[in-house]
């Protein structure tokens, strides 16, 4: 162990921030973060073992214990649910002997749950060893168990399993023309700097993560920040629930969002810059590496940029799952090697951002469409959209609609005319921006899509009316208690109590002031927390409370109140050790 | 004529660099806190030291003190919302003050009967927490731990070591202890150490000095926290 | 006598120190003698809780007696009221909490030292735990709380001559302790 824990560590520099690239390499090799790599590592890196223990505790894919041989994480996200998921992880549970959360008792295989993996318009899916496996459904399972059992290496099994489509179904502005290799970089060149932020600028780009922050405002103040080095990072953490649409970007278009980052380097004076990859997407790794090596070779990358002296290149950290990092402060803490816990703003990532050094952090689809803006210029690019919003959005659509996969709309589009392209039929409603965006009823399908109206990072959820809404709002409160980083008291604390607030009501057990209670803590937790997982977290409850209020006090007992907890299975453990069954040895839950 | 920030109708002075918190503390206005102290490096995380800053809600230890800022501490709603996030500090550990050393020094319980908090409101987590008896001076009762990261802190900026950190995530978030063993006995933790003495709550307690001074007659039995805090933290603050 | 205030007390999994607090009004107590009687309280001998005005629950909930206890109580009191420690949040009893049931009821009654013929107890008679101690509002609503452990006759004071005089009640600060 020692020579390999040395070799990771050299491999990565001895380099404290990319402890969870090296992290990730121990995991894969031993399953699971043995201690004494643990103390190894402490070592080699000159750094605290609680820095190191902390990191593996936060992500979701390091582990203390060992995994199985072959680990089997099922997305768990609501468009995996509508695709029978629960039904088909019971079953593969079955066959290979594995409770769910549980390492089989021969270490062969391990099973869970994970947070929605990118995959939704083509689930139920899974990961293996951390690669996706798609459209799954009982045959699909039947072979993977029958793999495992025969103990098949991955690299043996049928590539039909890992096949991950793209599924643009409607491509527009950006993605009917992608640009030509280097074309931003010469056009940069060509104009000038300042020019070029100047023509961003007039073209209205704003960040396409969903918070709608201006490029170009961005970017200049990152500019004009004195600092030792500049950093660009593009966020590629896509983990919002129903967003797949940077995989696609990344798969189809990578050279194009590189020359974006490129542009943004040469623009505030960067040298270095960061792809950080959500660890779902490990699949698209070594593409995008092969990507960067072509760019270097073609001159895109590296010590001198097209002949003209510029030095910039591109490192690409994997995370190790947690959907916090995708908010810009968390993933820049995670970039340095962290747990993925947002920082106290001000002072913002323009000023203060990797290793305290002025930072741009974009989205995929911002920088995408920032090297469309270089060669096409900004009076192309705004004269589409609205007067709010110039140029397009591309969406990932999954759920109730028989065409799911990647449609680019002008901003301004109505929710209706997308629902016709993707051949929705008989919607209940639409949760337009994920779980921490809103959920919009069949009432509402004139509204747009909008910085102005609904603004959406990409996720574009479909539900018809066979759908259960509580389903969809309690599958989404147990994705936030469980993605919650723990750091402040209301997001923490009231994640959790939300989740149990809104089982109990759900579960029938809701009394009279129980939706009250349930609002009260949306509030509470919506206006107190640190960053915006917190304050977007109860807008599921929030969105669904405001417009089916019926819904909910329909659960409702009339009762003044009735425990949150099964007050009869309270008494199992008394019941079995006392050998008793008798009447008096169970309880109502309410008084009759 | 300085610069102020007006906190509650009152204009008050600030200087360039400080928080709001520090700026009311160094006027005597108090803001319930948890995981500030004067002297660390800001945390933010408790909540408890939310203000309204021009209709924005934001953690008063964290944020600048800025000219033109209309800050509200002591309202009503505020005060009723922070006694909420108090009762999440309770229910999510397990706090039973009866059983706890640190009973009328603590500040958790402090703050609390400063906000009026009769009840924990919420249903109870119980979380199993481990205990670490190890230590022969010290000892770390962790279902008294709300994660304000103070010694943490402590044992990195005022000791010069790293003997805490706060692992986990969500509501599965714990201290823990750099050592081999993960036991505080197997650390380089000393007795004289700030991590051992800053501890708000009764989670960190140093062993054989129990009820020296009878419950009854311990600071917050005299003194809320507030006035105990302006003397402690102005004293602390020059 | 008919416009009396009626009040029942109980303490469910708690030490009656609660009680004691109560009785330590004194002299006040005759005062209050004037104004209220009690109903089912250890102070009297009355089994079953009629309605009531004022509910005094002390304790937490333990065990399925305490329950069906708390739920006459409820039935009948108007006002109910969770006093001390224990009753709202469990108090001392659940620090049992972090031990699994199994384990206590085995070190009870099998493994502890000094354990003759040994067996669970399983009669009929007997409550059963409830695999963890809850404090009363996770049980019934509770309509107001009165924190301490105990409570201090000036805190009983307080809140009583309050409610008689219908005012709503409010404990000064320096009544507010958890200890």
């Amino acid at each position: 162990m020692k020579e390999f824990i040395r070799a990771a560590a050299q491999q990565a520099g001895h380099q404290p921030v990319r402890l969870l690239q090296i992290l990730r390499t121990v995991q894969s090799h031993y399953r699971h973060i043995p201690a004494e790599a643990i103390d190894l590592l402490a070592g080699q890196l000159q750094m605290p073992r609680t820095q190191i223990i902390a990191d593996i505790e936060f992500y979701s894919f390091f582990h203390l214990t060992p995994q199985g041989q072959y680990d089997i994480l099922f997305s768990d996200s609501i468009t995996d649910r509508m695709l029978d998921k629960q039904n088909l992880i019971d079953r593969l549970s079955g066959r290979l002997k594995v409770s769910i959360g549980q390492v089989r008792e021969d270490g062969l295989v391990s099973l869970n749950n994970t947070s929605c993996t990118g995959l939704c318009e083509q689930g139920p899916a899974a990961l293996v060893n951390g690669y996706p496996l798609t459209r799954l459904d009982t045959a699909r399972l039947d072979e993977i168990a029958d793999l495992i059992e025969r103990q098949q290496p991955l690299s043996t099994w049928p590539e039909h399993l890992f096949a991950v489509e793209d599924n643009i179904k409607k491509p527009g502005l950006l993605l009917n023309d992608p640009i030509p290799a280097g074309a931003g970089l010469e056009r940069l060149y060509v104009k000038g700097l300042q020019v070029s932020l100047d023509e961003i600028d007039r073209s209205g780009l704003r960040g396409r993560g969903g918070a709608g922050f201006k490029t170009a405002m961005k970017w200049r103040l990152c500019a004009e920040e004195p600092g030792e080095q500049r950093f660009v990072v593009c966020n590629a953490d896509e983990g919002e629930p129903g967003t797949f649409k940077d995989r696609v970007l990344l798969n189809r278009y990578a050279d194009q969002v590189f020359e974006g980052m490129t542009i943004c380097a040469a623009i505030i004076g960067a040298e270095q810059g960061f792809l950080y990859l959500r660890v779902e997407y490990l699949f698209l790794h070594d593409k995008l590496q092969h990507i960067l090596q072509q760019r270097r070779d073609a001159g895109l990358l590296g010590g001198n940029i097209l002949g003209r002296g510029l030095r910039f290149d591109i490192e690409i950290r994997l995370g190790a799952g947690a959907y916090i990092c995708g908010e810009e402060s968390a993933l820049i803490e995670s970039l340095e090697g962290k747990p993925g816990i947002p920082r106290n703003r001000p002072p913002y990532p323009v000023t203060h951002g990797y290793l305290n050094q002025p930072t741009v952090v974009n989205n995929v689809e911002t920088f995408l469409a920032a090297a469309a803006i270089m060669v096409n210029g900004d009076a192309w690019f705004c004269a589409t959209g609205s007067e709010k919003s110039a140029g397009s959005k591309i969406i990932s659509i999954s759920g109730d609609c028989q065409a799911p996969g990647i449609y680019e709309y002008p901003f301004g589009t109505p929710i209706r005319q997308i629902l016709l392209d993707c051949r929705a039929d008989e919607v209940l409603g639409v949760q337009v921006g994920g779980p921490s965006g809103v959920f919009i009823s069949a009432q509402e399908l004139d509204r747009k899509l909008a910085f102005e109206d609904l603004a959406t990072g990409g996720s574009f959820i479909i539900f018809n009316t066979s759908r259960n809404l509580f389903q969809i709002v309690q599958n989404f409160m147990h994705f936030f208690a469980h993605e919650s980083c723990g750091f402040c008291t209301p997001c923490r604390v009231g994640t959790s109590l939300l989740k149990n607030q809104l089982d109990k009501i759900v579960d029938g057990h809701g009394s009279a002031g129980d939706v009250a209670e349930l609002e009260a803590l949306c509030r509470l937790v919506k206006n107190y927390s640190h960053c915006g997982l917190g304050q977007t977290a109860a807008n599921p409850i929030l969105s669904t409370l405001e417009r089916y209020p019926d819904l909910y006090h329909n659960q409702l007992k009339t009762i003044s109140y009735e425990p949150g907890f099964d007050l009869d299975a309270a008494l199992d453990v008394a019941r079995r050790m006392a050998h008793r069954d008798d009447s008096a040895a169970h309880l109502t839950q309410v008084e009759e | 004529m300085r610069d102020t920030i007006n906190i509650d109708g009152r204009n008050i002075p600030f200087e360039d660099g400080q928080t709001i918190i520090e700026a009311a503390t160094a006027a005597g206005v108090y803001i319930p806190h948890l995981c500030h102290k004067p002297g660390y490096s800001p945390h933010g995380s408790c909540k408890l030291c939310t203000v309204n800053v021009n209709g924005r809600n934001c953690s008063a230890c964290t944020f600048p003190a800025a000219s033109g800022q209309t800050v509200l501490n002591n309202r009503r709603d505020l005060t009723e919302d922070r006694q909420r996030l108090t009762q999440m500090l309770f229910v999510e550990g397990n706090h039973f003050c009866p059983s706890c050393e640190k009973s009328g020094n603590c500040q958790l319980q402090a703050v609390a009967y400063a906000l009026h908090m009769l009840d924990n409101h919420f249903p109870h987590f119980y979380p199993q927490r481990e205990i670490d008896a190890s230590h022969p001076e010290i000892l770390l009762e962790r279902n008294r731990c709300i994660f304000c990261n103070l010694c943490v802190r402590a044992s990195q900026e005022k000791d010069g070591k790293n003997v805490f950190a706060i692992s986990g995530r969500g509501i599965n978030k714990h201290l823990i202890v750099n050592s081999a063993s993960g036991y505080l006995k197997d650390s380089d933790i000393e007795i004289d150490d700030q991590a051992v003495h800053v501890c708000p709550t009764g989670a960190i307690l140093i062993k054989r000095t129990g009820y020296q001074i009878p419950i009854g007659q311990r600071i917050y039995d005299h003194q809320t926290i507030s006035e105990a805090a302006l003397q402690q933290e102005c004293a602390d603050g020059e | 006598m008919a416009n009396k205030i009626r009040i029942a007390t109980t303490s469910l999994a708690g030490c009656f120190g609660c009680h004691m607090s109560f009785l330590d009004l004194d002299e006040r107590l005759l005062s209050l003698a004037g104004q209220v009687e009690f109903d089912r309280s250890p102070l009297t001998d009355i089994e079953h809780c009629g309605a009531c005005d004022i509910g005094l629950i002390e304790g937490g909930v333990c065990n399925s007696e305490n329950v069906h206890t708390l739920r006459e109580f409820r039935k009948n009191c108007n006002i109910l009221v969770a006093v001390g420690a224990c009753a709202i949040n469990g108090g001392l009893p659940a620090m049992r909490n972090h031990l699994s049931l199994e384990d206590c009821l085995l070190e009870a009654y099998r493994d502890g030292i000094g354990v003759e013929n040994a067996q669970i107890p399983g009669d009929p008679e007997l409550p059963l735990l409830l695999d963890k101690v809850r404090p009363i509002h996770e049980i019934v609503k509770i309509d107001y709380f009165l924190p301490g452990c105990p409570p201090s006759a000036d805190v009983f004071w307080t809140f009583l001559t309050a409610l008689l005089e219908g005012r709503d009640p409010v404990l000064p600060y320096e009544l507010i302790h958890y200890d």
